[in-house]
C-alpha cells in the first residue's frame, strides 16, 4: 500500500458488468487519485450504483481489472476483505443494523474486523458520533432516529473503520427534503478534510461546490467527465445536455 | 346422561401425575429437534447442492408422513433389525419413551428448519451488504446480523410449532407410555366415563398451551425491543 500521489487509489480498466443478458457497465475506465472528490450522476438504470458497487465487490465485474490501493480485485477472499477494510460505503437506505444500539452499530466491525479492544472501539465510535453531531443518540436504536440522523450514523459507522475511500450510493435520495442538508453538511465536512470520495447523487449543488470531477453516465457508459464548472456551464455531449436540462429545470 | 364432577376431581391428580412425562417428551424432543433444525437449516443454505438436497429429502419425508406412523415405524419397526438391537442406541430405543422422543425430534426438526429458513430469507439483503462493505466475513454476518434478526422473525411460527409438539406428545400414549393422555385412557377404561376424563384432559392441555403462549409472548416482546420507537 502506498500513498504515492502518482499511484491511483482506484484504477478501473475496461470494466464490463452483466446482469443476465443486460449489460449494466460497458467498458468503463476510471482512475481516482487520493483526495479526489467525484460525483457520479445520470438517469436511473445508467449503471452509477453498479459502478461504485464494483469497487468494493458488492458486484463482481465480468471483464476488465479493478485495482484498489495496489490490490487487484479477484475471487481471492483475502484480497476482497483487504479492499473492503479500506473502502467505506454509505447506502441510500442507511442499512443500520436495527437490533443494535447506535454505538454498537459503530463498534461491531471495529471489534470483529479490526479486532479493536472494546473500550477503544467505543471511544472511536463516540468520536465519530460527535463529528456527525449526534453523540447524545449513542444508546438509542436506529428506529428511534430520524432518517437524516440515521444516515449521519451510517457515515460515522463507515468512518470508524478509518477507510481511505468512501463510496456514497445516493445518500440523500431516501430522505425527506428538510433532512438532506444535515447529511450534505457532514459530507462537505469530510470533503474538506481531504477524504477520497465517490458520490452517486443528484444533488447538483453539492456537485458544484465539492466535486473535483463530475461524471455523467448513461446506458452503462461514462458519457462525459469534467470539472463541475465546465460540466454545468458547457456540457459537450447531447445526452449530458438533455439530462442537465431535465434536472435543472425546477 | 349424567356428568360426574366428583370423577373429575378424583382423576385430575392422577392425570397430573403424567405431567412429568409429557414435560419430558416436550422439552427433550423440543431441544433436540431445535438442534436438528439448525443443522438442517445450515445444510439448506450451505450452497452445497448435495447437502441441500439431502436436507430437502429429509424434510419432505418427515413432513409428508403422519407422526403417528413415524412413531409406529420406530417403535415396532426398528427392533426387527439385528443391527439396531446390537447398536449403542438400543438402550434408548428399547424404551418406548426413547422411541417417542426420537420420533418427535425427527418430526419437529423438519418443520422447525423450514420455519428458521423463512426467517433467514427474510433478513434485509441491504444489511448483509452493509456488513460486507464493513469487511465482515460470511460467518460474522451470519452470527451477528442474520441470526438475531431471523430469530425474532421466526419466533411466532416457532411458538406455534412448540404448541403443536406439545399436542403430539399425546401420541406417545399409543405406544404404552403413561403420559397424561396415557393415564387418561387407562382411567376411561376403568370408569367408562370418557366425557369427564377427556374434557378435563383437554383443559389441562389448554392451560399448558396458554403457558407456552405467554412465555413466547414475553420472549417476543424482549426480542422486539428495537422495533419500538419509544422506550
Amino acid at each position: 500500500m502506498s500513498d504515492n500521489k502518482n499511484n491511483p487509489l482506484i484504477e478501473m480498466i475496461g470494466i464490463d458488468k452483466y446482469f443476465g443478458d443486460f449489460q449494466a457497465l460497458k467498458n468503463i475506465d476510471l482512475v481516482v487519485h487520493k483526495g479526489e472528490r467525484i460525483v457520479v450522476c445520470g438517469p436511473s438504470g445508467s449503471g452509477k450504483s453498479t459502478l461504485i458497487r464494483c469497487i468494493n465487490r458488492l458486484e463482481k465485474h465480468n471483464a476488465g481489472t479493478i485495482t484498489i490501493d495496489g490490490i487487484e480485485l479477484t475471487d481471492k477472499v483475502e484480497d476482497i476483505d483487504a479492499v473492503r477494510r479500506e473502502v467505506g460505503m454509505v447506502f441510500q437506505s442507511f442499512n443500520l443494523f436495527p437490533h443494535m444500539s447506535i454505538v454498537k452499530n459503530l463498534m461491531i466491525a471495529q471489534r470483529l474486523v479490526r479486532k479493536t479492544p472494546k473500550a477503544e472501539a467505543r471511544e472511536v465510535a463516540m468520536h465519530y458520533l460527535e463529528r456527525v453531531k449526534i453523540p447524545e443518540q449513542a444508546e438509542k436504536y436506529p428506529i428511534q432516529l430520524s432518517g437524516g440522523q440515521q444516515q449521519r450514523v451510517a457515515i460515522a459507522r463507515a468512518l470508524c473503520m478509518k477507510p481511505k475511500i468512501i463510496l456514497f450510493d445516493e445518500p440523500t435520495s431516501a430522505l425527506d427534503p428538510e433532512m438532506i442538508n444535515e447529511v450534505l453538511d457532514v459530507m462537505v465536512d469530510l470533503a474538506q478534510d481531504g477524504m477520497t470520495m465517490i458520490c452517486v447523487t443528484h444533488e447538483m449543488g453539492f456537485a458544484r461546490s465539492v466535486a473535483d470531477r463530475v461524471i455523467f453516465m448513461d446506458q452503462g457508459e461514462i458519457v462525459e467527465q469534467a470539472k463541475p464548472s465546465e460540466f454545468f456551464e458547457n456540457p459537450k455531449n447531447k445526452r449530458t445536455q438533455a439530462f442537465l436540462k431535465q434536472i435543472l429545470t425546477h | 346422561m349424567s356428568f360426574d364432577l366428583n370423577l373429575i376431581v378424583e382423576s385430575l391428580p392422577l392425570m397430573l401425575a403424567g405431567i412429568g412425562i409429557t414435560f419430558k417428551l416436550l422439552l427433550v424432543s423440543g431441544f433436540l429437534g431445535l438442534i436438528l433444525a439448525i443443522v438442517l437449516l445450515l445444510m439448506r443454505i450451505s450452497g452445497k447442492f448435495y447437502l441441500n438436497w439431502l436436507a430437502q429429502v429429509y424434510i419432505y419425508v418427515f413432513r409428508g408422513t403422519p407422526i403417528l406412523v413415524q412413531i409406529f415405524i420406530i417403535y415396532y419397526g426398528l427392533p426387527q433389525f439385528e443391527g439396531v438391537r446390537e447398536s449403542i442406541f438400543w438402550s434408548l430405543l428399547r424404551e418406548p419413551t426413547g422411541c417417542a422422543i426420537l420420533a418427535l425430534t425427527l418430526n419437529t426438526g423438519a418443520y422447525v428448519s423450514e420455519i428458521l429458513r423463512g426467517g433467514v430469507l427474510s433478513v434485509d439483503k441491504g444489511l448483509l451488504e452493509a456488513g460486507s462493505a464493513l469487511g465482515m466475513s460470511a460467518r460474522h454476518k451470519f452470527i451477528y446480523i442474520t441470526t438475531p434478526l431471523a430469530t425474532r422473525i421466526s419466533l411466532p411460527a416457532y411458538s406455534n410449532d412448540v404448541i403443536s409438539l406439545l399436542k403430539s406428545t399425546a401420541l406417545a400414549s399409543t405406544i404404552t407410555i403413561a403420559d397424561m393422555t396415557g393415564i387418561a385412557r387407562t382411567i376411561v377404561a376403568d370408569t367408562y366415563a370418557p366425557y369427564e376424563i377427556f374434557i378435563s384432559l383437554a383443559i389441562i392441555y389448554m392451560i399448558f398451551t396458554l403457558g407456552i403462549q405467554k412465555l413466547f409472548g414475553l420472549i417476543e416482546r424482549y426480542l422486539s425491543r428495537y422495533t419500538r420507537r419509544e422506550d
